[in-house]
């Protein structure tokens, strides 16, 4: 069996004291920027990239990976119980659990959500485990036509996924690949929308641009809103769901772990769409629906496995294509890069170590979550007491020492403050970063196929429709965008999005 | 007359629309090649059009649609919170970790909606001792603590 020896090898990596060790401050990292709201994992990832510099790289994926599924963990804690989600992917587990915390059953939301997404966690993992392999045979197989088609895929699906207006959102990405346009042409050596500004010559940091839409933005939007955060505390007890509790509970965990597993997969996806997909999957199956939104249980189940799911099987398209399927894998992307790792297929066979320890590393994480989490809460309950004033200031030092350590340029600084303008000034135009991001991480890498698929077909476009998996990766993309501004697909998609409002 | 009816879309698409025009006339100076050899100026002009055209038609349908208004914008944490990072940058190689970060504190702490000075320096002397203790000390990044001219 390949697949027990290949895990072998990763337990061998990740059983070693000091990856265990990252993974424990990964995971707890994670849930305490998943308690905490207004700081999300992007920019958690971006600050912590000077600190794994010096790191060997498993440690560092590790530990970074640590945080992205330890944030589903504890964005529900906060959800639960005071009713306010400390990750966008528990927006929806706030509806039914914090009604659940209110019926005093607090304890028995927590629990099962803790113990579904260490389920979704586990099926997940090894999903991973056993679908990158084929993959990463199928990605050899992609020439550049179908890389190319491939990314438009990708790019349409984060558009499909995105809240609001899609236009907007097709706008957003067109401005990111731009964006990512910025520096040296590696074909011709030009230097592009450089300015002849040095920092711009060597293109956008794209650790620059996330922070500032994603940490500084984040900042400013916080800031407009007045008053602080109201806290309750309440007793936790009754961990333990009841049998009865357990039964209702198991099929929602089953059914979401399978959509937030598909969901997490495709391009554009995440932790965040799984959730709202899975309530509103569980909504609609329920015999009585009228029960949601008043403390079901299904509603807590559900959504948490779903972004447990998500989060860690978009790790496939990341280590099997090279491709990041959301801006947290494009975070993942750049910190293999600065370790040296150029993300995609031939990771598995050249660096088996890395990729099989970082999977287990991720199962190993979720068995430390399930474990801490649930003695925690007391002391992240009383982390909310800290106020945002306090906060802030904080999240700036640690986003301004990271950005400036990425080249010891104070240059870096000054752009990620333009981006942290930018940011706000869209946010406030309905426009959301996401897409962007994107788009300026696939930017180059779509630029360089298509010129590499039009050389080899030698300026015939025809290349992309007639080589049968380029054409059917357009036409799935052609499909999704009929989908989308079909009308009745538009309403219905409206309605789920509002619903989580 | 014709009536603005979506001003968020109206302003998102004209914002689209100048980085657009924008990208492509600088663009332009860029070799374009043909189809078959791009040459650096291809892809970003083809892009730089598409983003015109697509704020052009957002902000044609702010007229048709109907949408929210554009919110105030938090113009103090905007300028205070952008103030203090630049301050950061400016600081950082000069004056060294400690000081920038006290006064990237203090400089963002006027962008909060309470100011109180004993608070913001016993916030600001924490963050730097730490940042100190653990980027420099315990991860080794290059950054100088104290000012350059003291330590030389």
């Amino acid at each position: 069996m390949e697949l027990i020896h290949n895990l072998g090898i990763g337990f061998d990596v990740a059983f070693t004291f000091s990856n265990l060790l990252y993974c424990l401050l990964g995971v707890l990292l994670g849930t305490l920027i998943g308690v905490l709201p207004g700081i999300g994992p992007v920019a958690t990832i971006a600050m912590l990239l000077p600190a794994t510099f010096t790191l060997p790289p498993v440690s560092a994926l590790i530990m970074l990976a640590g945080i992205y599924y330890g944030a589903q963990y504890g964005g529900s804690t906060t959800a639960i119980l005071v009713n306010i989600p400390g990750e966008s992917s528990s927006v929806v587990t706030a509806l039914d659990g914090y009604q659940m915390a209110r019926q005093g059953k607090a304890g028995t939301a927590l629990a099962i959500a803790a113990l579904g997404s260490f389920f979704a966690g586990c099926v997940a993992t090894f999903l991973l485990a056993a679908a990158a392999p084929p993959l990463a045979q199928l990605a050899f197989k992609f020439g550049p036509a179908e890389y190319f088609s491939l990314m438009v895929l990708g790019l349409i699906a984060a558009v499909v996924l995105a809240h609001g207006s899609v236009i907007k959102a097709v706008a957003m990405i067109v401005l990111g690949l731009v964006l990512g346009l910025v520096g040296t042409d590696v074909n011709s050596g030009m230097a592009r929308y450089s300015f002849n500004v040095p920092e711009l010559i060597d293109g956008l940091n794209f650790v620059c641009v996330a922070m500032g839409m994603f940490g500084f933005a984040e900042v400013i939007k916080n800031l407009e809103d007045t008053g602080e955060r109201q806290v309750f505390t309440k007793e936790v007890h009754n961990l333990m769901p009841s049998g009865a509790e357990l039964k209702q509970a198991a099929p929602a965990i089953l059914r979401g772990t399978v959509l937030g597993s598909l969901l997490g997969i495709l391009p554009g996806g995440g932790a965040v769409l799984a959730s709202f997909s899975a309530y509103t999957l569980e909504k609609k199956i329920a015999k009585d629906p009228s029960r949601f939104g008043k403390g079901a249980i299904e509603g807590v189940a559900a959504p948490e496995s779903a972004n447990n799911a998500a989060a860690q099987t978009s790790f496939i398209p990341l280590l099997t294509l090279g491709i990041p399927p959301n801006p947290v894998m494009a975070m993942m992307v750049g910190a293999m890069i600065i370790q040296g790792i150029q993300p995609g297929p031939q990771v598995m066979n050249e660096r088996p170590e890395l990729f099989w320890g970082m999977i287990v590393s991720m199962w190993i994480g979720n068995l430390m979550l399930v474990i801490l989490n649930l003695p925690l809460i007391g002391m992240w309950v009383k982390l909310l007491r800290v106020p945002y004033r306090l906060l802030y200031p904080a999240i700036l030092v640690f986003c301004c020492i990271g950005v400036y350590s990425l080249s010891n340029n104070p240059v870096d600084v000054y752009l990620t403050a333009f981006f942290g303008l930018l940011g706000y000034v869209l946010v406030k135009l309905d426009c959301e970063p996401a897409p962007l991001l994107l788009g300026f991480i696939l930017g180059p890498m779509m630029e360089e196929n298509l010129r590499r698929a039009m050389l080899l077909s030698r300026g015939d476009p025809s290349t992309f429709v007639t080589r049968p998996l380029s054409a059917t990766l357009l036409g799935i993309s052609v499909l999704l965008l009929l989908l989308i501004l079909a009308p009745a697909i538009r309403k219905k998609r409206e309605e789920a999005f509002q619903e989580a409002d | 007359m014709i009536k603005l009816r979506s001003p968020r879309d109206f302003w998102a698409g004209l914002l689209f629309l100048a980085v657009g025009i924008a990208a492509a006339w600088i663009a332009r100076d860029y070799p374009m090649g043909t189809g078959g050899r791009m040459g650096p100026g291809y892809f970003p002009f083809v892009l730089s059009i598409l983003l015109g055209v697509l704020g052009a038609i957002i902000t044609a349908m702010s007229f048709t649609v109907d949408g929210p208004k554009v919110d105030r914008f938090a113009l103090r944490p905007l300028f205070w919170i952008l103030l203090s990072i630049v301050i950061f940058g400016l600081l950082a190689k000069t004056l060294g970790l400690a000081i920038a970060i006290l006064a990237l504190v203090i400089v963002s702490a006027y962008g909060g909606h309470e100011f109180k000075w004993g608070e913001v320096l016993i916030a600001g002397f924490v963050l730097a001792l730490f940042s100190v203790l653990v980027f420099v000390y315990g991860l080794k990044l290059p950054f100088p603590v104290w000012p350059t001219f003291i330590t030389g």
